[in-house]
């Protein structure tokens, strides 16, 4: 039996370790020293489909990304841990694009990959924290969805059950196939490298890093081609280049105010009215508080 | 018709959820502002028993269905729902609160409608924006505000030619205000079967397991936290006024807690809880390294303490040489000066 798990997945530069080498002068974060890591997220939505290997003779596990060239870091990763293969969507028209652009990119690029019988996601990237581009992919792609997804219950050919962390409490869902689920940071966390996973995978590439790296793997890649990372660009996905990018999203920034972190200074202060008054106003200023 | 419409969630209880009595409130003034209507939804079971609470805070109209299979939520009768809603009335903004249910539902009739959508907003206020391509100018858009980047960064969001708005706000942000004047909500009552496809209810709640309220400082935004300093149990309630006050929770130390001016569920450290606020202010907390470990993640931290040596104020951004009794009232009252 043959059954499809497609995992999204998304590089993310690491926000909750601001170290002192991502600060400017100015004390706002420079974005682009961040390091870009997997989103955590994302590495428990893999454990859940993994766990869901595990229960399925034959399944298959796809992971889907979309960013530029360096985002194939972590379908590699993701192939360490247990993934069968992987698809990088990449191309500059997908660049600017909003949540509902992005869900768009996906379901494209999750059509192409059908038949499919779950697609899994992590609730929200760090990045932004939206949580939005899971159901929106999943109405883009007319799926049931089970977000905050935390234990796999049960799985056969036709239907999964899944309990998810709700406010106050857990409940228990049963959904027919396919279905798209987003899980909780309080599920499992991801099972580590397979070393013999490594040693299979550590060479798989896409074209473009083989073509940057001048060495020549042709008859390696011949040889194996399941070394091969797929890139996907707006036309492989046939998607409309006008619900993409800048031009297919609603939502536009308008303003970016960098909160401005001082190093950690204690300022002393007394319990005057001016000090109070002076601090009060920092702290609304700074959107701490109001 | 261009109204501002609102998503009442209902809660295990059956009433309106907090986060919807505070985005009714806001939606109100931003319909104010506009000269436009604030119009409610409500789908759920005896939706009746809530159009009073809607009209307390000025809803003009009501959208209401009423069936079984409507709770306990599931998210695809609620965003067939929404959706249908919005396209008939045609609002020009649509708030849902950032709980779960709402942060399930918004993304799903969002990507129905190809509208934009913005989550977790700290601030809505209406703005102007010129766009220089196409020289359009845009009066009186909803600037939707957000912190991104693991809070790094604010940006003010905009969507100028999808409607409606869209954007998520989480509990306790905007504050809970009922209109001045009380009004009688018009139903519009929806025929769910017309609307809502039977495939819409392929998922199938099997056993839930949902605990009554209770206290939990994790989410707070603010912790006011109190130690032994604080001195008694009345003391404390000074601190409850400046959390509310704030928009936050209170904590406490350990030894704040085995005194038994508060309860456990409040406890921060290593034996309680771990928060990590966006501002967190211990009064009278000596900042002992158990304490510290349940707190020390925390974004700002004000350390109020009468010993200037009290190792809290090392991790601290501000520290106050001061009583909590004389310091407490200060802050209310400068905060309410410097908030419009």
């Amino acid at each position: 039996m043959s059954f499809r798990i497609i995992v999204m997945a998304k590089q993310v530069p690491d926000t909750r370790n601001v170290g002192k080498d991502a600060m400017k002068a100015d004390g706002t974060v420079n974005r682009g020293a961040l390091p870009a890591i997997y989103n955590p997220e994302d590495l428990n939505a893999l454990e859940f489909a993994l766990k869901i290997k595990d229960r399925v003779e034959g399944a298959e596990i796809v992971v889907v990304t979309m960013g530029p060239s360096r985002a194939s870091g972590i379908i590699r990763e993701a192939m360490y841990r247990g993934a069968d293969s992987g698809i990088l969507l990449t191309d500059r028209k997908f660049a600017g694009s909003d949540t509902l652009a992005t869900s768009y990119a996906l379901s494209m690029a999750i059509r192409k990959l059908e038949p499919y019988d779950i697609v899994i996601a992590g609730r929200q990237a760090i990045d932004r924290d939206t949580a939005q581009v899971g159901p929106q992919t999943a109405e883009k792609l007319n799926l049931p969805q089970i977000t905050y997804a935390e234990t796999l219950e049960n799985i056969d050919e036709k239907s999964i059950s899944v309990k998810r962390r709700l406010e106050r409490g857990v409940e228990t869902v049963k959904s027919p196939l396919p279905v798209l689920i987003t899980v909780n940071a309080s599920a499992e966390e991801c099972r580590p490298r397979h070393a013999k996973r490594v040693m299979q995978f550590k060479h798989s590439r896409t074209v473009t890093e083989l073509q940057e790296e001048s060495r020549d793997y042709t008859e390696l890649f011949d040889q194996r081609p399941y070394l091969t990372i797929q890139e996907w660009s707006v036309e492989d996905v046939n998607a409309d280049v006008a619900n993409l990018g800048l031009s297919g999203s609603p939502t536009k920034v308008k303003k970016i105010e960098n909160v401005v972190f001082k190093a950690k200074e204690t300022r002393v202060l007394s319990d005057s009215d001016d000090d109070i008054d002076g601090m009060m106003k920092d702290l609304i200023d700074s959107h701490v508080l109001g | 018709m261009q109204n501002i419409l609102v998503y009442c969630e209902i809660t295990e209880e059956g009433n309106i959820a907090d986060v919807s009595l505070e985005l009714l409130s806001k939606g109100r003034k931003l319909a104010e502002e506009q000269n436009v209507k604030l119009d409610a939804v409500l789908f759920g079971e005896k939706t009746e028993n809530l159009l009073e609470t809607c009209g307390i805070y000025g809803v003009s109209t009501v959208f209401a269905a009423n069936d079984s299979r409507l709770f306990p939520y599931t998210t695809q009768p609620h965003a067939a729902l929404m959706a249908h809603v919005c396209r008939e009335t045609d609002p020009q903004i649509a708030l849902v609160g950032a709980s779960p249910v709402g942060r399930d539902l918004a993304p799903r009739v969002a990507s129905e409608l190809k509208c934009g959508l913005t989550a977790d907003c700290t601030s809505l206020v209406y703005g102007d924006h010129y766009e220089k391509k196409t020289d359009t100018q845009y009066d009186n858009l909803l600037y939707q505000i957000r912190p991104a980047f693991g809070g790094n960064i604010i940006a003010t969001i905009i969507n100028p030619d999808t409607r409606p708005q869209m954007a998520t706000v989480r509990e306790g942000v905007m504050k809970n205000e009922p209109a001045e004047k009380a009004t009688t909500p018009e139903v519009v009552n929806l025929d769910v079967d017309k609307i809502v496809d039977p495939s819409n209810f392929a998922i199938e709640i099997i056993e839930r397991h949902i605990e009554p309220p209770k206290v939990d400082i994790k989410k707070s935004g603010v912790i006011i936290a109190g130690g032994y300093g604080v001195g008694s149990r009345d003391a404390f309630n000074k601190l409850f006024e400046l959390a509310d006050l704030l928009g936050g929770e209170v904590g406490a130390s350990r030894a704040a807690v085995d005194a038994g001016f508060v309860y456990h569920e409040r406890q921060v450290g290593q034996t309680g809880v771990t928060v990590r606020p966006k501002l967190y202010i211990g009064f009278g907390i000596s900042g002992a390294v158990q304490h510290r470990a349940g707190m020390d993640q925390s974004a700002k931290i004000i350390s109020v303490n009468t010993d200037p040596n009290a190792p809290l104020n090392q991790i601290a951004d501000y520290s106050i040489v001061g009583k909590a009794e004389d310091v407490i009232p200060k802050m209310i009252r400068f905060f309410k000066a410097n908030s419009k």
